[in-house]
């Protein structure tokens, strides 16, 4: 991304570039939560167990009278590579399995197809539970099995682009000239289809997010005391509602941030990459 | 035979109409083009008229080998690419190229026009220097009337008119013998249509050009072409020199289709004859038995439904019918 870039983004997208900001934000946190965390992540100190956010601890302790905000620090880091990851594999899966639907078509996209109608036809929970079942929790598990799952039911509309692309007077001019099949997909096919690609992968960041902290309240997300922003949310956080509300509040309210910021950028990128809306606001 | 650029023999065109998913088999065929035949000799224009769903386009279609031919014949330039496919086609795609009906669905819109034009250039000669290939591009956009400067846009700023120079841009960059224009000046204003047909007509004279023109335009049609073909539920019915076939219809069906060109003094209009057509275009996959247009000819013989008609010459043209 080039300075002329962002500084267009600033410009037309005010909102997708604050976005853009508080993400990269998050990002530089996870990156070095390490060196910011003010205290240990599992530093446990039993004399400050369950004390409300103050100078020393500005998110406050938990139950064990770890720092919350270092915690939370750490959690940016877990959560964003389990997320980035993951989404970024399901995107590549959708990619894969909807270009390969949709430009080939006929029996190939039939058999793909009633593939992806027998997938979809599972509840995620369901599948998910089952694959970290026999593989047993642990983050590169769960990367897979999100990516795998977002991915196959990410492929429909991703194949639903293509379909639409490929039968484009454009794509049928470039068959015409004897462009080959490579040169169709790379210069005709992805670059029509990336507004969706963009959007479906902004959306899946925040939702893998989302799914690993659900996992996470089954006991199968990634093990304890890791502190992914999920675990915190729905182990202690909703052990201690009552006694302690800030040891939810400020996952939360990080997941909720991130999440909204990410699909902003997202939606922001997507208008800006479009060479038909330029200069428009 | 030196002359012929393209001889398209007996030409058949169906689609298989399938049913049941898993273990499919075939139950009908959309008989799209059927027995067309048609050659066009090295610098003429030949027109293709008739309704929609006529076989115009897929004709068009399967002469650039983007269809497979269900039967018949098709020589390009001596060459029988009848059955050439993928990368056996592949060098006998830069003599023939096509204009599309829509400028704007028919460029990418991501894509500099500059990429769009030369693109063309990169798939058949990937060794060309850089200097080469923008000189090349230049030409093209001077030789379509449009500015060098304008190959660093994209096409949603331009017009419609110059979309379609674009696109006539991209078809000429490998110097083509053969240009296909499928209905390429419907989608224009009348006033863009003029300057788009004086372009094609100004090129076909300077370069050398050979078309096979598709339109339902019958102005357009006779302003442009050297010969004209009129074909009904894919067959060609009548085919025949500009003039002659303009001053002497003889199948009943290109005289209708005269006839329902308006005329722009309301007098003149309101004394013509009405057309002589009845009913409907018939389904393409049930074409009736014997001549295909007699279920609407007012001047149908009793041997017209049972009779296929037989090609005969008369002057210049042919003509299928038993009247004629």
């Amino acid at each position: 991304m080039s300075w002329a870039f962002a500084a267009r983004l600033w410009r037309e997208k005010r909102l997708g570039a604050v976005g853009g900001i508080i993400f990269l934000l998050f990002l530089f946190c996870g990156v070095f939560a390490d060196v910011l965390a003010p205290y240990g992540m599992n530093e446990t100190n039993l004399s400050v167990r369950l004390q409300s956010p103050s100078l020393d601890y500005p998110f406050g302790t938990d139950h064990l009278g770890r720092d919350i905000l270092s915690r939370v620090l750490i959690g940016a880091q877990l959560s964003m590579v389990v997320g980035f990851l993951a989404a970024g594999l399901a995107t590549v899966i959708s990619i894969v399995i909807g270009v390969a639907s949709g430009y080939f078509g006929g029996r190939v996209d039939m058999l793909i197809q009633r593939f992806v109608d027998a997938w979809m036809t599972f509840p995620d929970l369901l599948l998910l539970i089952v694959v970290i079942s026999i593989l047993g929790p642990g983050m590169p598990q769960i990367i897979i099995v999100l990516g795998a799952l977002y991915g196959i039911a990410g492929s429909r509309i991703v194949r639903g682009s293509v379909v639409s692309v490929r039968e484009s007077m454009y794509t049928h001019a470039a068959e015409s000239i004897g462009a080959s099949t490579w040169r169709i997909l790379t210069r005709h096919i992805l670059p029509n289809v990336m507004p969706v690609v963009i959007v479906l992968f902004t959306t899946r960041v925040g939702a893998t997010i989302l799914a690993e902290a659900g996992l996470s309240f089954l006991g199968l997300g990634v093990p304890p005391p890791a502190p992914t922003w999920g675990s915190m949310l729905s182990g202690t956080g909703r052990t201690y509602m009552y006694l302690g509300p800030w040891l939810a509040l400020a996952p939360g309210l990080c997941l909720t941030i991130v999440v909204y910021a990410i699909n902003v950028y997202g939606d922001a990128l997507r208008d800006l990459l479009d060479p038909r809306m330029r200069g428009v606001r | 035979m030196s002359n012929t650029l393209l001889d398209v023999q007996d030409l058949k065109v169906h689609f298989p109409v399938t049913e049941g998913v898993v273990i499919s088999r075939e139950v009908g065929s959309v008989k799209a083009v059927d027995g067309v035949s048609f050659s066009l000799a090295k610098g003429e224009t030949l027109s293709l008229v008739g309704e929609s769903g006529c076989g115009k386009s897929t004709t068009a279609l399967a002469v650039l080998r983007m269809l497979r031919v269900t039967a018949g014949r098709i020589v390009f330039d001596g060459v029988d690419i009848t059955n050439l496919e993928g990368k056996a086609m592949r060098p006998h795609r830069p003599k023939m190229q096509m204009v599309y009906q829509d400028p704007f669905s028919s460029l990418n819109p991501r894509m500099k026009v500059r990429d769009i034009i030369g693109e063309p250039l990169r798939v058949h000669r990937p060794d060309a220097s850089k200097a080469d290939y923008q000189k090349r591009v230049a030409e093209l956009l001077d030789l379509v009337g449009l500015l060098p400067v304008m190959a660093d846009r994209y096409p949603h700023e331009f017009s419609g008119g110059q979309r379609q120079r674009i696109g006539i841009a991209r078809a000429l960059a490998l110097e083509p013998e053969l240009l296909i224009c499928d209905e390429a000046v419907s989608a224009l204003d009348v006033s863009i249509q003029a300057q788009i047909i004086n372009l094609l007509m100004d090129l076909q004279h300077d370069l050398g050009l050979t078309y096979l023109f598709i339109s339902h335009d019958l102005s357009v049609v006779r302003h442009v072409s050297t010969r004209i073909a009129v074909m009904y539920l894919g067959q060609i019915v009548e085919m025949n020199t500009r003039d002659a076939l303009f001053a002497e219809p003889r199948h009943p069906y290109t005289q209708t289709l005269l006839q329902a060109v308006p005329l722009a003094n309301p007098e003149l209009e309101a004394e013509r004859p009405q057309p002589l057509i009845i009913g409907e275009v018939p389904s393409v996959r049930n074409p009736p038995a014997g001549c295909r247009f007699h279920p609407r000819c007012a001047e149908a013989l009793p041997q017209c439904a049972t009779d296929a008609p037989a090609p005969r010459q008369r002057g210049d043209g042919q003509v299928v019918c038993h009247l004629a």
